[in-house]
Protein backbone atom coordinates (compact mmCIF):
# COMPACT_ATOMS: atom_id res chain seq x y z
CA UNK A 1 0.00 0.00 0.00
CA UNK A 2 2.70 2.28 0.70
CA UNK A 3 4.67 1.72 -2.51
CA UNK A 4 1.21 1.99 -4.33
CA UNK A 5 0.87 5.41 -2.43
CA UNK A 6 4.01 6.40 -3.02
CA UNK A 7 3.94 5.60 -6.77
CA UNK A 8 1.32 7.05 -7.14
CA UNK A 9 2.23 10.70 -5.89
CA UNK A 10 5.44 9.99 -8.52
CA UNK A 11 3.85 9.44 -11.07
CA UNK A 12 0.81 12.01 -10.99
CA UNK A 13 3.86 14.32 -10.55
CA UNK A 14 5.85 13.15 -14.12
CA UNK A 15 2.45 12.72 -15.29
CA UNK A 16 1.17 16.24 -14.73
CA UNK A 17 4.70 17.60 -16.69
CA UNK A 18 4.26 14.66 -19.77
CA UNK A 19 0.57 16.44 -19.58
CA UNK A 20 1.90 19.93 -20.17
CA UNK A 21 4.56 18.65 -22.79
CA UNK A 22 1.82 16.70 -24.72
CA UNK A 23 -0.15 19.53 -25.02
CA UNK A 24 2.68 20.99 -27.58
CA UNK A 25 2.13 18.03 -29.16
CA UNK A 26 -1.29 17.52 -29.63
CA UNK A 27 -2.25 21.35 -30.34
CA UNK A 28 0.48 21.55 -33.25
CA UNK A 29 -1.24 17.90 -34.61
CA UNK A 30 -5.11 19.25 -34.20
CA UNK A 31 -4.15 22.39 -36.52
CA UNK A 32 -2.03 21.32 -39.19
CA UNK A 33 -1.69 17.07 -38.41
CA UNK A 34 1.95 17.58 -37.63
CA UNK A 35 3.70 15.63 -35.15
CA UNK A 36 6.56 18.20 -34.25
CA UNK A 37 9.01 16.20 -33.14
CA UNK A 38 11.23 18.53 -32.45
CA UNK A 39 9.15 19.43 -29.08
CA UNK A 40 10.71 17.65 -26.28
CA UNK A 41 13.87 19.31 -27.72
CA UNK A 42 11.98 22.58 -27.13
CA UNK A 43 11.61 21.93 -23.25
CA UNK A 44 15.22 20.90 -23.13
CA UNK A 45 15.75 24.51 -24.37
CA UNK A 46 13.73 25.80 -21.93
CA UNK A 47 15.18 23.70 -19.15
CA UNK A 48 18.76 25.21 -20.45
CA UNK A 49 17.91 28.84 -20.76
CA UNK A 50 16.37 28.25 -16.65
CA UNK A 51 19.33 26.44 -15.70
CA UNK A 52 22.11 29.45 -17.23
CA UNK A 53 19.78 32.05 -15.49
CA UNK A 54 19.16 30.55 -12.36
CA UNK A 55 23.14 29.75 -12.05
CA UNK A 56 24.24 32.88 -12.77
CA UNK A 57 21.56 34.43 -10.08
CA UNK A 58 21.93 31.76 -7.47
CA UNK A 59 24.49 33.76 -5.54
CA UNK A 60 22.22 36.79 -6.30
CA UNK A 61 21.11 37.12 -2.67
CA UNK A 62 17.34 37.33 -4.20
CA UNK A 63 15.09 35.27 -2.94
CA UNK A 64 15.00 31.70 -4.54
CA UNK A 65 11.45 31.42 -5.57
CA UNK A 66 12.29 34.82 -7.44
CA UNK A 67 15.24 33.47 -9.02
CA UNK A 68 13.31 30.79 -10.41
CA UNK A 69 10.61 32.78 -11.41
CA UNK A 70 13.54 35.13 -13.67
CA UNK A 71 15.04 31.77 -14.85
CA UNK A 72 11.45 30.55 -16.10
CA UNK A 73 10.20 33.85 -17.49
CA UNK A 74 13.68 34.20 -19.53
CA UNK A 75 12.82 30.23 -20.53
CA UNK A 76 9.31 31.47 -21.79
CA UNK A 77 10.03 33.59 -24.67
CA UNK A 78 13.07 32.11 -26.06
CA UNK A 79 10.90 28.28 -26.47
CA UNK A 80 8.21 30.90 -27.97
CA UNK A 81 11.06 32.37 -30.28
CA UNK A 82 12.22 28.76 -31.42
CA UNK A 83 8.86 27.53 -31.89
CA UNK A 84 7.81 30.32 -34.11
CA UNK A 85 11.00 30.02 -35.90
CA UNK A 86 10.83 25.98 -35.95
CA UNK A 87 7.03 26.47 -37.58
CA UNK A 88 7.93 29.63 -40.07
CA UNK A 89 11.54 28.20 -41.12
CA UNK A 90 11.31 24.67 -41.11
CA UNK A 91 7.40 23.39 -41.27
CA UNK A 92 5.52 26.65 -43.34
CA UNK A 93 7.36 25.96 -46.86
CA UNK A 94 6.26 22.50 -46.39
CA UNK A 95 2.33 23.56 -45.30
CA UNK A 96 1.37 21.54 -48.85
CA UNK A 97 4.18 19.09 -49.25
CA UNK A 98 3.24 14.84 -48.56
CA UNK A 99 3.30 14.54 -45.06
CA UNK A 100 6.71 12.36 -44.92
CA UNK A 101 8.31 15.98 -45.78
CA UNK A 102 7.50 17.81 -42.51
CA UNK A 103 7.61 14.53 -40.21
CA UNK A 104 11.23 13.90 -41.53
CA UNK A 105 12.18 17.72 -41.38
CA UNK A 106 10.70 17.76 -37.61
CA UNK A 107 13.36 15.07 -36.59
CA UNK A 108 15.70 16.46 -38.38
CA UNK A 109 14.90 19.93 -36.19
CA UNK A 110 15.07 17.97 -33.49
CA UNK A 111 18.31 16.19 -34.05
CA UNK A 112 19.90 20.39 -34.85
CA UNK A 113 18.35 21.64 -31.89
CA UNK A 114 19.97 19.00 -29.89
CA UNK A 115 23.14 19.86 -31.05
CA UNK A 116 22.90 23.54 -31.03
CA UNK A 117 22.45 22.91 -27.12
CA UNK A 118 25.48 20.45 -27.13
CA UNK A 119 27.62 23.14 -28.35
CA UNK A 120 25.82 25.97 -26.09
CA UNK A 121 25.66 23.89 -23.17
CA UNK A 122 28.28 21.22 -23.44
CA UNK A 123 27.52 17.91 -23.30
CA UNK A 124 27.60 17.16 -19.87
CA UNK A 125 25.25 16.93 -16.99
CA UNK A 126 24.35 20.43 -15.63
CA UNK A 127 23.56 20.40 -11.91
CA UNK A 128 20.55 22.23 -11.93
CA UNK A 129 21.37 24.91 -8.53
CA UNK A 130 19.24 23.25 -5.66
CA UNK A 131 18.52 27.03 -4.55
CA UNK A 132 15.03 25.82 -3.35
CA UNK A 133 15.39 23.78 0.19
CA UNK A 134 13.60 20.23 -0.40
CA UNK A 135 11.00 19.75 2.01
CA UNK A 136 9.46 16.04 2.60
CA UNK A 137 6.04 15.84 3.52
CA UNK A 138 4.16 12.50 5.01
CA UNK A 139 1.00 11.27 3.34
CA UNK A 140 -0.24 8.24 5.14
CA UNK A 141 3.18 6.47 4.47
CA UNK A 142 4.21 8.05 1.63
CA UNK A 143 6.30 10.67 1.45
CA UNK A 144 5.74 13.93 -1.13
CA UNK A 145 8.24 17.38 -1.29
CA UNK A 146 7.37 20.37 -1.87
CA UNK A 147 8.77 20.76 -5.26
CA UNK A 148 6.28 17.85 -6.66
CA UNK A 149 3.17 19.48 -5.80
CA UNK A 150 4.48 22.93 -6.92
CA UNK A 151 4.64 20.85 -10.07
CA UNK A 152 1.43 19.62 -9.67
CA UNK A 153 -0.43 22.56 -9.11
CA UNK A 154 1.39 24.50 -11.26
CA UNK A 155 0.38 21.62 -14.26
CA UNK A 156 -3.04 21.86 -13.10
CA UNK A 157 -3.36 25.96 -13.23
CA UNK A 158 -1.49 25.68 -17.03
CA UNK A 159 -3.88 23.11 -18.05
CA UNK A 160 -6.73 24.74 -16.70
CA UNK A 161 -5.63 27.98 -18.42
CA UNK A 162 -5.16 26.63 -21.73
CA UNK A 163 -9.00 25.08 -21.16
CA UNK A 164 -10.22 28.78 -20.63
CA UNK A 165 -8.19 30.28 -23.66
CA UNK A 166 -9.45 27.11 -25.91
CA UNK A 167 -13.27 27.63 -25.10
CA UNK A 168 -13.66 30.85 -23.75
CA UNK A 169 -11.56 33.53 -25.96
CA UNK A 170 -12.04 34.24 -29.48
CA UNK A 171 -8.57 33.55 -30.09
CA UNK A 172 -9.11 30.20 -28.80
CA UNK A 173 -12.43 29.54 -30.67
CA UNK A 174 -10.72 30.70 -33.94
CA UNK A 175 -8.10 28.26 -33.18
CA UNK A 176 -10.82 25.35 -33.06
CA UNK A 177 -12.16 26.00 -36.16
CA UNK A 178 -9.20 26.59 -38.21
CA UNK A 179 -8.19 23.14 -36.77
CA UNK A 180 -11.55 21.90 -37.96
CA UNK A 181 -11.63 23.55 -41.07
CA UNK A 182 -9.20 26.03 -42.02
CA UNK A 183 -10.25 27.39 -45.67
CA UNK A 184 -13.70 27.87 -44.34
CA UNK A 185 -12.04 29.95 -40.85
CA UNK A 186 -10.02 31.60 -43.92
CA UNK A 187 -13.59 33.09 -44.95
CA UNK A 188 -14.02 34.04 -41.45
CA UNK A 189 -11.14 36.37 -41.54
CA UNK A 190 -8.94 34.41 -39.84
CA UNK A 191 -5.45 34.85 -40.95
CA UNK A 192 -4.55 30.65 -40.83
CA UNK A 193 -0.56 31.57 -41.10
CA UNK A 194 -1.28 34.16 -37.58
CA UNK A 195 -3.10 31.14 -35.54
CA UNK A 196 -0.35 28.15 -36.66
CA UNK A 197 2.03 30.35 -35.16
CA UNK A 198 0.35 31.31 -32.04
CA UNK A 199 -0.41 27.54 -31.97
CA UNK A 200 3.17 26.78 -31.95
CA UNK A 201 3.71 29.66 -29.71
CA UNK A 202 1.70 28.79 -26.82
CA UNK A 203 2.72 25.02 -27.05
CA UNK A 204 6.82 26.00 -26.25
CA UNK A 205 5.90 28.58 -23.40
CA UNK A 206 4.02 25.33 -22.16
CA UNK A 207 7.15 23.45 -22.88
CA UNK A 208 9.38 26.31 -21.25
CA UNK A 209 7.41 25.56 -17.75
CA UNK A 210 7.72 21.91 -18.10
CA UNK A 211 11.42 21.86 -18.85
CA UNK A 212 12.15 24.31 -15.44
CA UNK A 213 9.93 21.66 -13.88
CA UNK A 214 11.94 18.26 -14.89
CA UNK A 215 15.52 20.48 -13.91
CA UNK A 216 13.89 21.36 -10.92
CA UNK A 217 13.00 18.02 -10.05
CA UNK A 218 15.34 15.80 -11.64
CA UNK A 219 17.97 18.43 -10.07
CA UNK A 220 20.07 17.99 -13.91
CA UNK A 221 19.37 19.65 -17.21
CA UNK A 222 20.81 17.78 -20.55
CA UNK A 223 21.18 18.15 -23.97
CA UNK A 224 19.12 15.02 -24.88
CA UNK A 225 17.13 15.14 -22.12
CA UNK A 226 14.09 15.96 -24.94
CA UNK A 227 14.29 13.27 -26.62
CA UNK A 228 13.01 10.55 -24.09
CA UNK A 229 10.63 12.62 -22.47
CA UNK A 230 9.30 14.07 -25.86
CA UNK A 231 8.63 10.38 -26.85
CA UNK A 232 6.43 9.97 -23.67
CA UNK A 233 4.38 13.24 -23.76
CA UNK A 234 4.04 12.28 -27.42
CA UNK A 235 3.09 8.70 -26.27
CA UNK A 236 0.79 10.64 -23.89
CA UNK A 237 -0.62 12.60 -26.50
CA UNK A 238 -1.75 9.83 -28.54
CA UNK A 239 -3.00 7.86 -25.39
CA UNK A 240 -5.42 10.41 -24.74
CA UNK A 241 -6.02 11.12 -28.27
CA UNK A 242 -4.03 12.81 -30.04
CA UNK A 243 -5.60 16.79 -31.34
CA UNK A 244 -7.49 16.62 -28.43
CA UNK A 245 -6.68 18.74 -25.50
CA UNK A 246 -8.53 17.44 -22.77
CA UNK A 247 -7.26 13.89 -23.95
CA UNK A 248 -3.54 15.50 -23.69
CA UNK A 249 -4.50 16.03 -19.78
CA UNK A 250 -5.87 12.38 -19.07
CA UNK A 251 -3.03 11.00 -21.34
CA UNK A 252 -0.31 12.77 -19.61
CA UNK A 253 -1.38 11.99 -16.33
CA UNK A 254 -2.32 8.68 -16.99
CA UNK A 255 0.93 7.86 -18.69
CA UNK A 256 2.88 8.95 -15.67
CA UNK A 257 0.78 6.82 -12.81
CA UNK A 258 1.40 4.03 -14.96
CA UNK A 259 4.74 4.26 -15.73
CA UNK A 260 5.32 5.14 -11.86
CA UNK A 261 3.20 1.85 -10.81
CA UNK A 262 5.07 0.23 -13.29
CA UNK A 263 7.97 0.85 -12.46
CA UNK A 264 7.18 0.17 -8.38
CA UNK A 265 5.94 -3.37 -8.97
CA UNK A 266 7.61 -4.72 -12.21
CA UNK A 267 10.19 -6.62 -9.89
CA UNK A 268 7.45 -8.09 -7.62
CA UNK A 269 5.76 -8.72 -11.21
CA UNK A 270 8.75 -10.93 -12.45
CA UNK A 271 9.92 -11.85 -9.63
CA UNK A 272 11.23 -15.18 -10.70
CA UNK A 273 10.80 -17.19 -6.89
CA UNK A 274 7.57 -17.44 -7.58
CA UNK A 275 8.80 -19.89 -10.38
CA UNK A 276 11.33 -21.63 -8.10
CA UNK A 277 11.31 -24.67 -10.17
CA UNK A 278 12.47 -22.84 -13.65
CA UNK A 279 16.27 -23.46 -13.47
CA UNK A 280 18.43 -24.96 -11.19
CA UNK A 281 19.57 -23.19 -7.92
CA UNK A 282 16.94 -20.32 -8.12
CA UNK A 283 14.82 -22.30 -5.20
CA UNK A 284 17.85 -22.63 -2.72
CA UNK A 285 19.00 -19.05 -3.36
CA UNK A 286 15.38 -17.64 -3.21
CA UNK A 287 15.23 -19.69 -0.05
CA UNK A 288 18.01 -18.12 1.29
CA UNK A 289 15.98 -14.64 0.95
CA UNK A 290 17.36 -13.30 -2.10
CA UNK A 291 15.18 -11.15 -4.71
CA UNK A 292 15.71 -12.39 -8.14
CA UNK A 293 13.64 -10.50 -10.68
CA UNK A 294 13.67 -10.91 -14.52
CA UNK A 295 13.39 -6.68 -14.50
CA UNK A 296 14.00 -4.03 -12.32
CA UNK A 297 12.67 -0.22 -12.31
CA UNK A 298 15.33 0.68 -14.65
CA UNK A 299 12.69 -0.64 -17.44
CA UNK A 300 10.27 2.37 -16.46
CA UNK A 301 11.02 3.72 -19.83
CA UNK A 302 9.26 0.55 -21.30
CA UNK A 303 5.76 1.30 -20.27
CA UNK A 304 4.85 4.36 -22.37
CA UNK A 305 5.97 2.49 -25.80
CA UNK A 306 3.89 -0.92 -24.15
CA UNK A 307 1.18 2.11 -23.87
CA UNK A 308 1.41 3.33 -27.43
CA UNK A 309 1.45 -0.08 -28.57
CA UNK A 310 -1.49 -0.94 -26.90
CA UNK A 311 -3.28 2.16 -27.68
CA UNK A 312 -2.49 1.62 -31.40
CA UNK A 313 -3.50 -1.82 -31.64
CA UNK A 314 -6.81 -1.41 -29.64
CA UNK A 315 -8.17 2.58 -29.91
CA UNK A 316 -6.12 3.99 -32.23
CA UNK A 317 -7.99 7.20 -31.98
CA UNK A 318 -6.97 7.39 -28.34
CA UNK A 319 -9.55 7.78 -25.04
CA UNK A 320 -11.26 11.14 -25.16
CA UNK A 321 -10.35 11.04 -29.38
CA UNK A 322 -13.01 11.45 -32.25
CA UNK A 323 -12.26 9.21 -35.60
CA UNK A 324 -10.16 11.01 -37.69
CA UNK A 325 -11.10 11.09 -41.21
CA UNK A 326 -14.65 10.84 -41.11
CA UNK A 327 -14.96 14.94 -42.11
CA UNK A 328 -14.47 15.71 -45.21
CA UNK B 1 -25.49 57.29 -65.80
CA UNK B 2 -23.84 53.92 -65.90
CA UNK B 3 -23.28 51.91 -62.92
CA UNK B 4 -19.95 50.36 -62.14
CA UNK B 5 -20.38 46.67 -61.10
CA UNK B 6 -19.86 45.58 -57.36
CA UNK B 7 -18.09 42.65 -58.80
CA UNK B 8 -16.26 42.31 -62.19
CA UNK B 9 -14.63 39.01 -63.46
CA UNK B 10 -13.13 39.51 -66.52
CA UNK B 11 -10.87 36.54 -68.54
CA UNK B 12 -10.67 34.73 -65.41
CA UNK B 13 -9.01 31.25 -65.90
CA UNK B 14 -7.73 28.41 -63.53
CA UNK B 15 -6.22 25.48 -63.53
CA UNK B 16 -5.75 22.43 -60.98
CA UNK B 17 -2.03 20.74 -61.67
CA UNK B 18 -2.69 22.30 -65.84
CA UNK B 19 -5.36 21.16 -66.13
CA UNK B 20 -8.10 24.03 -67.20
CA UNK B 21 -11.19 24.52 -64.98
CA UNK B 22 -12.41 27.66 -65.90
CA UNK B 23 -10.97 28.66 -69.49
CA UNK B 24 -11.45 32.36 -69.86
CA UNK B 25 -15.19 33.69 -67.92
CA UNK B 26 -16.12 37.32 -68.02
CA UNK B 27 -19.06 38.43 -65.83
CA UNK B 28 -20.39 41.03 -63.32
CA UNK B 29 -22.78 41.69 -60.45
CA UNK B 30 -24.30 44.95 -60.05
CA UNK B 31 -25.21 45.85 -56.68
CA UNK B 32 -28.31 45.15 -55.17
CA UNK B 33 -28.67 42.10 -57.56
CA UNK B 34 -29.33 38.39 -57.25
CA UNK B 35 -27.43 36.81 -60.51
CA UNK B 36 -27.03 33.09 -60.45
CA UNK B 37 -24.19 30.88 -62.10
CA UNK B 38 -25.70 27.79 -63.00
CA UNK B 39 -24.30 24.38 -64.39
CA UNK B 40 -24.16 20.72 -64.86
CA UNK B 41 -21.95 19.16 -61.85
CA UNK B 42 -18.46 19.74 -62.94
CA UNK B 43 -19.00 22.21 -65.02
CA UNK B 44 -16.51 24.87 -62.48
CA UNK B 45 -18.89 26.44 -60.76
CA UNK B 46 -17.76 25.90 -57.26
CA UNK B 47 -14.02 26.36 -59.34
CA UNK B 48 -14.78 30.15 -59.83
CA UNK B 49 -16.60 31.19 -56.30
CA UNK B 50 -12.79 29.30 -55.08
CA UNK B 51 -11.29 31.60 -57.45
CA UNK B 52 -13.25 34.74 -56.51
CA UNK B 53 -12.83 33.90 -52.33
CA UNK B 54 -8.73 33.74 -52.93
CA UNK B 55 -8.62 29.70 -52.32
CA UNK B 56 -7.20 28.86 -55.69
CA UNK B 57 -4.96 31.13 -57.47
CA UNK B 58 -5.86 31.68 -61.28
CA UNK B 59 -3.78 31.50 -64.51
CA UNK B 60 -5.24 34.19 -66.15
CA UNK B 61 -7.91 37.18 -65.64
CA UNK B 62 -9.00 39.51 -63.18
CA UNK B 63 -11.68 39.87 -60.42
CA UNK B 64 -12.34 43.62 -59.12
CA UNK B 65 -14.66 44.01 -56.11
CA UNK B 66 -16.14 47.42 -55.75
CA UNK B 67 -13.60 48.58 -58.38
CA UNK B 68 -10.76 46.90 -55.90
CA UNK B 69 -8.19 44.58 -58.02
CA UNK B 70 -8.56 41.31 -55.45
CA UNK B 71 -7.52 38.99 -58.05
CA UNK B 72 -5.18 36.35 -55.63
CA UNK B 73 -6.16 38.39 -52.90
CA UNK B 74 -5.66 36.34 -49.36
CA UNK B 75 -8.92 34.94 -48.52
CA UNK B 76 -8.91 36.15 -44.87
CA UNK B 77 -8.40 39.81 -46.07
CA UNK B 78 -12.09 39.89 -48.20
CA UNK B 79 -14.05 39.28 -45.49
CA UNK B 80 -13.02 42.81 -44.13
CA UNK B 81 -14.20 44.46 -48.16
CA UNK B 82 -17.58 42.93 -47.52
CA UNK B 83 -17.31 39.41 -49.06
CA UNK B 84 -18.81 36.19 -47.44
CA UNK B 85 -19.51 33.11 -48.92
CA UNK B 86 -21.30 29.91 -48.55
CA UNK B 87 -19.43 27.33 -49.01
CA UNK B 88 -20.10 24.12 -50.78
CA UNK B 89 -21.51 21.36 -48.58
CA UNK B 90 -21.64 23.90 -46.14
CA UNK B 91 -18.65 23.91 -44.35
CA UNK B 92 -19.96 24.57 -40.57
CA UNK B 93 -17.37 24.12 -37.71
CA UNK B 94 -18.17 20.41 -36.51
CA UNK B 95 -16.87 20.39 -32.58
CA UNK B 96 -18.20 23.85 -32.17
CA UNK B 97 -21.18 24.99 -31.06
CA UNK B 98 -24.18 26.70 -32.79
CA UNK B 99 -23.46 29.78 -30.97
CA UNK B 100 -19.58 29.60 -31.67
CA UNK B 101 -19.95 29.32 -35.26
CA UNK B 102 -22.55 32.13 -35.52
CA UNK B 103 -19.39 33.98 -33.31
CA UNK B 104 -17.23 32.59 -35.88
CA UNK B 105 -18.96 34.56 -38.42
CA UNK B 106 -18.46 38.60 -36.39
CA UNK B 107 -14.87 37.18 -35.91
CA UNK B 108 -13.62 40.42 -38.09
CA UNK B 109 -16.31 42.85 -35.85
CA UNK B 110 -15.83 44.22 -32.74
CA UNK B 111 -18.81 46.02 -32.07
CA UNK B 112 -20.27 43.35 -29.12
CA UNK B 113 -23.50 45.40 -29.09
CA UNK B 114 -24.14 45.24 -32.23
CA UNK B 115 -22.77 41.57 -32.86
CA UNK B 116 -25.90 40.11 -30.21
CA UNK B 117 -28.42 41.94 -32.04
CA UNK B 118 -27.12 40.51 -35.07
CA UNK B 119 -27.24 37.13 -33.67
CA UNK B 120 -30.58 37.88 -32.44
CA UNK B 121 -31.93 38.24 -36.22
CA UNK B 122 -29.92 35.23 -37.06
CA UNK B 123 -31.39 33.16 -34.33
CA UNK B 124 -35.27 34.85 -35.39
CA UNK B 125 -34.54 34.04 -39.08
CA UNK B 126 -33.53 30.14 -37.78
CA UNK B 127 -35.50 29.61 -34.74
CA UNK B 128 -34.12 25.88 -35.01
CA UNK B 129 -30.41 27.02 -34.67
CA UNK B 130 -31.89 29.12 -31.24
CA UNK B 131 -32.61 25.55 -29.57
CA UNK B 132 -29.62 24.47 -30.29
CA UNK B 133 -27.62 26.92 -29.57
CA UNK B 134 -25.44 24.73 -27.28
CA UNK B 135 -24.73 21.72 -29.25
CA UNK B 136 -21.98 20.90 -31.67
CA UNK B 137 -23.11 21.72 -35.20
CA UNK B 138 -22.01 18.18 -36.47
CA UNK B 139 -24.91 17.07 -34.61
CA UNK B 140 -27.25 18.99 -36.83
CA UNK B 141 -29.14 17.45 -39.82
CA UNK B 142 -28.27 19.27 -43.32
CA UNK B 143 -31.20 21.42 -43.20
CA UNK B 144 -30.11 22.92 -40.29
CA UNK B 145 -26.21 22.76 -40.82
CA UNK B 146 -27.24 25.02 -44.09
CA UNK B 147 -29.47 27.82 -42.37
CA UNK B 148 -26.19 27.84 -39.80
CA UNK B 149 -24.32 27.97 -42.60
CA UNK B 150 -26.48 31.22 -44.29
CA UNK B 151 -26.67 32.60 -40.55
CA UNK B 152 -22.65 33.01 -40.14
CA UNK B 153 -22.41 34.41 -43.41
CA UNK B 154 -24.88 37.09 -42.29
CA UNK B 155 -22.80 37.95 -39.16
CA UNK B 156 -20.29 39.43 -41.31
CA UNK B 157 -22.61 41.69 -42.78
CA UNK B 158 -21.70 41.35 -46.42
CA UNK B 159 -22.45 43.34 -48.94
CA UNK B 160 -21.82 40.61 -51.44
CA UNK B 161 -23.37 36.97 -50.39
CA UNK B 162 -21.90 34.24 -52.52
CA UNK B 163 -23.77 30.53 -52.07
CA UNK B 164 -22.23 27.68 -53.24
CA UNK B 165 -25.28 25.04 -53.80
CA UNK B 166 -27.30 25.75 -51.10
CA UNK B 167 -29.92 23.08 -52.10
CA UNK B 168 -27.64 20.49 -52.25
CA UNK B 169 -28.88 17.59 -50.86
CA UNK B 170 -31.93 18.95 -48.83
CA UNK B 171 -35.22 17.50 -49.18
CA UNK B 172 -37.27 20.12 -51.20
CA UNK B 173 -39.59 21.12 -48.18
CA UNK B 174 -36.37 22.67 -46.81
CA UNK B 175 -35.02 23.83 -49.89
CA UNK B 176 -37.94 25.96 -50.16
CA UNK B 177 -37.19 27.39 -46.68
CA UNK B 178 -33.49 28.00 -47.69
CA UNK B 179 -35.00 30.08 -50.48
CA UNK B 180 -37.31 32.55 -49.07
CA UNK B 181 -34.54 33.08 -46.26
CA UNK B 182 -32.30 33.28 -49.95
CA UNK B 183 -34.84 36.23 -51.05
CA UNK B 184 -35.56 37.97 -47.70
CA UNK B 185 -31.76 38.72 -47.51
CA UNK B 186 -31.89 39.78 -50.98
CA UNK B 187 -34.67 42.25 -50.33
CA UNK B 188 -32.58 43.35 -46.60
CA UNK B 189 -29.80 45.00 -49.69
CA UNK B 190 -27.64 42.31 -49.95
CA UNK B 191 -26.17 41.72 -53.66
CA UNK B 192 -25.85 37.50 -54.34
CA UNK B 193 -23.85 35.99 -56.54
CA UNK B 194 -26.57 32.33 -56.47
CA UNK B 195 -24.86 29.00 -57.33
CA UNK B 196 -26.87 26.09 -58.15
CA UNK B 197 -27.41 23.10 -59.97
CA UNK B 198 -30.96 23.25 -59.29
CA UNK B 199 -31.88 25.66 -62.67
CA UNK B 200 -35.22 25.78 -61.91
CA UNK B 201 -35.12 27.24 -58.83
CA UNK B 202 -32.12 29.42 -59.20
CA UNK B 203 -33.68 30.95 -62.65
CA UNK B 204 -36.93 31.87 -59.90
CA UNK B 205 -35.05 33.25 -57.22
CA UNK B 206 -32.53 35.32 -59.71
CA UNK B 207 -32.55 38.62 -61.75
CA UNK B 208 -30.21 37.62 -64.04
CA UNK B 209 -28.15 34.02 -64.89
CA UNK B 210 -25.37 33.11 -66.52
CA UNK B 211 -24.97 29.40 -67.77
CA UNK B 212 -21.50 27.90 -67.25
CA UNK B 213 -20.87 24.36 -69.47
CA UNK B 214 -17.18 22.68 -68.94
CA UNK B 215 -15.36 26.18 -67.52
CA UNK B 216 -17.03 28.45 -71.15
CA UNK B 217 -20.03 30.48 -70.13
CA UNK B 218 -22.64 29.68 -72.85
CA UNK B 219 -25.70 31.77 -72.37
CA UNK B 220 -26.28 34.86 -70.20
CA UNK B 221 -29.50 36.90 -69.78
CA UNK B 222 -32.22 37.87 -68.21
CA UNK B 223 -33.18 34.73 -65.23
CA UNK B 224 -37.07 34.71 -66.83
CA UNK B 225 -35.93 35.02 -70.16
CA UNK B 226 -33.84 31.66 -69.91
CA UNK B 227 -36.57 30.17 -67.93
CA UNK B 228 -38.54 30.54 -71.11
CA UNK B 229 -35.75 29.78 -73.01
CA UNK B 230 -36.13 26.08 -75.37
CA UNK B 231 -32.51 25.62 -74.80
CA UNK B 232 -32.28 26.16 -71.26
CA UNK B 233 -35.40 24.29 -70.99
CA UNK B 234 -33.78 20.82 -72.32
CA UNK B 235 -30.41 20.76 -71.13
CA UNK B 236 -31.51 22.63 -67.25
CA UNK B 237 -35.21 22.36 -66.81
CA UNK B 238 -35.53 18.82 -67.82
CA UNK B 239 -37.78 19.04 -70.95
N1 LIG C 1 -9.19 20.21 -56.08
C1 LIG C 1 -9.30 19.82 -57.37
N2 LIG C 1 -8.27 19.22 -57.98
C2 LIG C 1 -8.35 18.82 -59.26
N3 LIG C 1 -9.43 19.00 -60.03
C3 LIG C 1 -10.50 19.60 -59.46
C4 LIG C 1 -10.49 20.05 -58.11
N4 LIG C 1 -11.68 20.61 -57.82
C5 LIG C 1 -12.40 20.51 -58.95
N5 LIG C 1 -11.71 19.93 -59.94
C6 LIG C 1 -12.17 19.68 -61.33
O1 LIG C 1 -12.51 20.92 -61.87
C7 LIG C 1 -13.73 20.83 -62.61
C8 LIG C 1 -14.75 21.81 -62.04
O2 LIG C 1 -15.10 21.40 -60.75
P1 LIG C 1 -16.08 22.27 -59.83
O3 LIG C 1 -15.65 23.67 -59.88
O4 LIG C 1 -16.10 21.62 -58.49
O5 LIG C 1 -17.46 22.06 -60.55
P2 LIG C 1 -18.93 22.36 -60.03
O6 LIG C 1 -18.87 23.12 -58.77
O7 LIG C 1 -19.58 23.11 -61.14
O8 LIG C 1 -19.57 21.02 -59.86
C9 LIG C 1 -14.16 19.39 -62.53
O9 LIG C 1 -13.73 18.73 -63.70
C10 LIG C 1 -13.43 18.86 -61.34
O10 LIG C 1 -13.15 17.51 -61.49
MG1 LIG D 1 -19.62 22.62 -56.95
Amino acid sequence: METFLQQLFNGLTLGAVYAVVALGYTMVYGIIQLINFAHGEVVMIGAMVAFTIITLLANSGLPPVAIVLIGTSCAIPVCMIVGYALERIAYRPLRNAPRLAPLITAIGMSIVLQHVAMMVWSRNNLAFPQIIKTETYDIAGASVTNIQIVIVILCLVLMGGLLWLVHRTRLGISMRATAQNPRVAGLMGVNINREIAITFAIGAALGAVAGVMVGSYYGIAHYQMGALLGLKAFCAAVLGGIGNVPGAMVGGLLLGVIEALGAGYIGDLTDLCAVPWLFAGLAARCAAGEHISLFGSNYQDVFAFLVLIAVLVLRPSGLLGERVGDRA
Amino acid sequence: MTKSPMLRVAGLAVAYGGIRAIKGIDFEIYGGETVTLIGANGAGKTTTLRAITGLVPPVAGSIHLNGRDITGATSFSLVRQGLAMVPEGRGVFPQLTVSENVAMGAYIRDDKAEIARDVERVFSLFPRLRERAQQSAGTLSGGEQQMLAIGRALMSRPKLLLLDEPSMGLAPVIVQKVFAVIESIARDGVTILLVEQNANLALRTSDRAYVLESGLITIAGKSADLLSDPKVRAAYLGE
